[in-house]
């Protein structure tokens, strides 16, 4: 039996008083996609920046490949070369150009020589397209430019994980596309991904497991075709039904 | 339809709308006719004050006023130096200020209490009396090693003083970068450090820069206030020559060459503003 690449066991998270997440588990393994699902408040976006400790849970532990994230053999940066994470807002640094916000990481915090970094960043950037932007701001760039942009800034480091946030919830209908086409291309590709979306069609196309969570509980998961198809809690299927009459499945 | 609408194309751009001067002549006079009217009657009350002929003696006075000017003139470059230098200081002081206070690393808790307690302290005294407890008060301590003179410790009140006000606008540019932005930093393994030099100032200074201007147009006019302790700016040099002629006239050279050095630089500050909305603006377009 291999070790999970994400293990999440009892983590429980507080913001001043109030409970987020409740004794959540959840385990991904190599090369698997996770979705996680829910109505807003629900606590999956908690939990996913749990993972690459941009927020620090409370109770329980969270294993990268079987050591804990707040291992001190992570070092100060390890965690965040090994788990890449995409922004629902894309999050670029607007003051610097494409191939500088891609390059910013490797430059300052792995100590790669620029010239090597920007070879790696024309080479990530043309993978989705963008090598010819790689000197335009990013405000200069549609919305599902910038977020190509940001899966690229992720990717830059080789992560062996990635943590999307709503990737796609800000952008136009017509970008959407574009930016959940890249995402299949890197499950092919194997990585290991962990995914909050309302894209619930795409979850159910992309994902290996999908994880509903409900006031910060995962109440249901399993293979996609159990939670769309045949989901066991009342909840899951009212915020199926909801979702549905709103016109997203 | 949708075919004869190709057909036909689009009608042609509109013309390029000039200056409508007919338009434009009417209110422009109403405006002016008022403007003139406003200040004829107050130039004609001044002007038929009783004393008037002994005012304008006094201050108006065109000889005095060629008389003094070369040194006023001279204290005013004093002035310009001073300015200049104290605002590099300022600049720089108060962003090591709004850093430290900025940043959240525990280890920084007692330093940004100090910083909170300089701003508070430095806020609430007024200038004129920092200048004058500094630029008298320190030079007799005779500290070895450092300048003695008024103006060095006035001009070292004058950056204590005013660094607290611009530690507290960089502050405010610090606060608007979006989180999100320190967010994408850190989850890319900057430390705070890093964050706050690559991702967080670039955008904070550009924020602040109107702010900051007119920072720049008041010190350049309370650098006067070094005059109180002595420094022979153009305050002083044209309180010197009032005081041996007992003609004002040349304080009325100072504000004039004061509103000469302000005013463009009020100018530069509305643009850079417009800009900066202009700006903004398109961002959000």
């Amino acid at each position: 039996m291999t070790t999970p690449r994400i293990q999440i066991d009892e983590v429980t998270k507080y913001f001043g008083d109030k409970l987020v997440l409740d004794r959540v588990s959840l385990s991904v393994n190599p090369h698997e996609v996770t979705c996680l699902i829910g109505a807003s408040g629900s606590g999956k976006s908690t939990l996913l920046r749990c993972v690459n400790r941009l927020v620090e849970h409370d109770y329980g532990t969270i294993r990268l490949d079987g050591v804990p994230v707040d291992d001190p053999s992570f070092g100060k940066t390890g965690l965040q070369r090994r788990a890449g994470i995409v922004f629902q807002s894309y999050n670029l640094f607007p003051h610097m150009s494409v191939l500088d916000n891609i390059t910013l990481a490797p430059r300052k915090v792995h100590g790669t020589p620029r010239a090597e970094a920007e070879d790696r960043g024309r080479e990530v950037l043309a993978r989705f397209a963008m090598d010819r932007f790689a000197q335009a701001y990013p405000e200069q760039l549609s919305g599902g430019q910038q977020q190509r942009v940001a899966i690229a800034r992720a990717l830059m480091t080789k992560p062996d994980v990635l943590l999307l946030d709503e990737i796609t919830a800000a952008l136009d209908p017509e970008l959407v596309g574009e930016v959940l086409a890249i995402i299949r291309g890197l499950k092919d590709e194997g990585m290991t991904m962990m995914i909050v979306t309302h894209e619930m069609a795409f979850a159910r196309e992309v994902a290996d497991r999908v994880a509903f969570l409900d006031g910060g509980l995962i109440l249901e998961d399993g293979p996609p075709e159990q939670i769309f198809g045949a989901p066991q809690e009342a909840r899951t299927r009212a915020f199926l039904q909801r979702i549905i009459s709103a016109g997203r499945l | 339809m949708s075919m004869d609408k190709a057909r036909r194309g689009p009608p042609p751009p509109p013309p390029k709308r000039g200056f409508d001067w007919r338009a434009a002549a009417l209110p422009s006079a109403i405006s002016a006719i008022s403007v003139l009217i406003v200040f004829g009657a107050l130039g004609w009350a001044i002007t038929s004050a009783e004393q008037w002929p002994r005012i304008k003696l006094q201050f108006f006075n065109l000889d005095a006023m060629v008389a003094a000017f070369p040194r006023v003139l001279q204290g005013f470059w004093i002035n310009i130096q001073v300015w200049l230098t104290v605002l590099a200081a300022i600049l720089l002081w108060s962003l090591v200020l709004a850093v430290i206070r900025a940043l959240r690393a525990p280890w920084f808790a007692p330093f940004r209490l100090m910083v909170v307690l300089y701003i508070d302290i430095f806020r609430g005294v007024p200038v004129l009396l920092l200048v004058l407890l500094f630029g008298f008060g320190v030079p007799a301590l005779n500290l070895p090693g450092l300048p003695n003179s008024g103006l060095f410790w006035g001009g070292v009140a004058m950056v204590l003083s005013y660094s607290a006000y611009v530690a507290e606008i960089y502050r405010s540019g610090i606060d608007a970068v979006h989180e999100g932005q320190r967010a994408a930093a850190k989850s890319l393994g900057l430390s705070e450090w890093q964050t706050m030099v690559h991702a967080i100032l670039p955008q904070a200074l550009r924020n602040v820069v109107p702010a900051l201007m007119n920072i720049v147009v008041a010190l350049q006019k309370d650098v006067a206030l070094l005059s109180v302790i002595g420094v022979r700016d153009a305050v002083r040099e044209a309180q010197i020559y009032t005081a041996t002629t007992f003609n004002y006239s040349s304080l009325i050279v100072a504000a004039g060459l004061f509103l000469l050095a302000t005013i463009p630089m009020a100018r530069l500050a509305d643009y850079l503003t417009r800009r900066d909305r202009a700006r903004r603006l398109q961002i959000t377009a």
